[in-house]
């Protein structure tokens, strides 16, 4: 479902994905911006101790970027650094390597919205000044890109090792 | 390097290993709890807990004389991202999403 990034250059501290949504450029933006709790993975994407039932993005530059949880706790994951409703978001991503809150960290996410037609967008997603993961950048590269069918191949193992 | 993901696969690679860790996944147990039913000694299971601990798999903590250990629940967070590639399953459930929202209003 995933196009292939079209640069070839490979840069260490960045990643790049492109998708493309069946939908007008407007309703993609809401989506992300306003509904992102509902798809966002948050059985497994989250950061907070308490069970996370929420992520938001305020609608302003400089608003906040957050989970919440079932408990009424708000877990922050970064700013938002850039809002032009329905073309472009950036987001800092304050999550450290060991996945807890590090206001100080401000690695980038910048999402545009390109209109392909009335019903079609084409979402690009950079992740980027990654520089900022220190040591441990590639491991955290390598979470954040695709592993494609070595990840599969890894994911059967899983499963099978929870079978055993 | 091997990252921790890695870490947490390779020890998982041990059957008596994956089986104290599916225990423990049922609740903190110490290891005269996890030991019995095995067919290991008290021991041997220690080592197994030090080396899941080292791949960061299971925390431990003192309960009066005798030690507790657990699952470590970031430990499964960071390996289901590290399987899954964080950015393309996020943007998959992003563009489910929008194409639903986008199929009812035109329904």
């Amino acid at each position: 479902m995933l196009e292939p990034s079209t640069s070839a250059a490979i840069d260490p501290n960045s990643v790049r994905k492109v998708v493309a949504v069946k939908a007008p450029q407007d309703v993609a933006w809401r989506v992300f911006t306003e509904r992102m709790g509902a798809w966002w993975p948050l059985a497994t994407y989250k950061i907070g101790k308490a069970n996370a039932v929420d992520a938001v993005v305020e609608p302003r530059v400089g608003g906040r970027w957050y989970e919440r949880g079932d408990d009424g706790s708000t877990c922050d994951w970064g700013r938002v650094l850039a809002w032009d409703p329905h073309s472009r978001l950036v987001l800092s991503w304050d999550i450290s390597a060991d996945w807890q809150p590090d206001p100080i960290l401000n690695t980038e996410i910048e999402v545009r919205f390109i209109a392909e037609g009335k019903d079609r967008t084409r979402v690009e997603l950079e992740h980027r000044r990654l520089d900022r993961f220190g040591a441990r950048r590639d491991e955290m590269r390598r979470i954040f890109d695709t592993e494609g069918d070595w990840g599969r191949l890894l994911e059967s193992f899983a499963r099978l090792a929870a079978a055993t | 390097m091997a990252t921790y993901a890695e870490r947490a696969l390779d020890a998982l690679g041990d059957p008596t290993r994956r089986l104290i860790f599916k225990r423990l996944r049922a609740g903190a147990r110490s290891v005269g709890q996890l030991a019995h039913g095995m067919d290991v000694t008290r021991p041997a299971v220690s080592q197994h807990l030090k080396v899941l601990k080292q791949a960061r798999l299971v925390v431990d903590r003192p309960q009066g004389a005798r030690r507790l250990y657990a699952v470590d629940t970031r430990a499964i967070a960071a390996l289901r991202q590290w399987l899954d590639g964080f950015w393309d399953q996020t943007l998959v459930a992003f563009k489910q999403a929008a194409e639903r929202e986008a199929a009812e209003r035109k329904a």
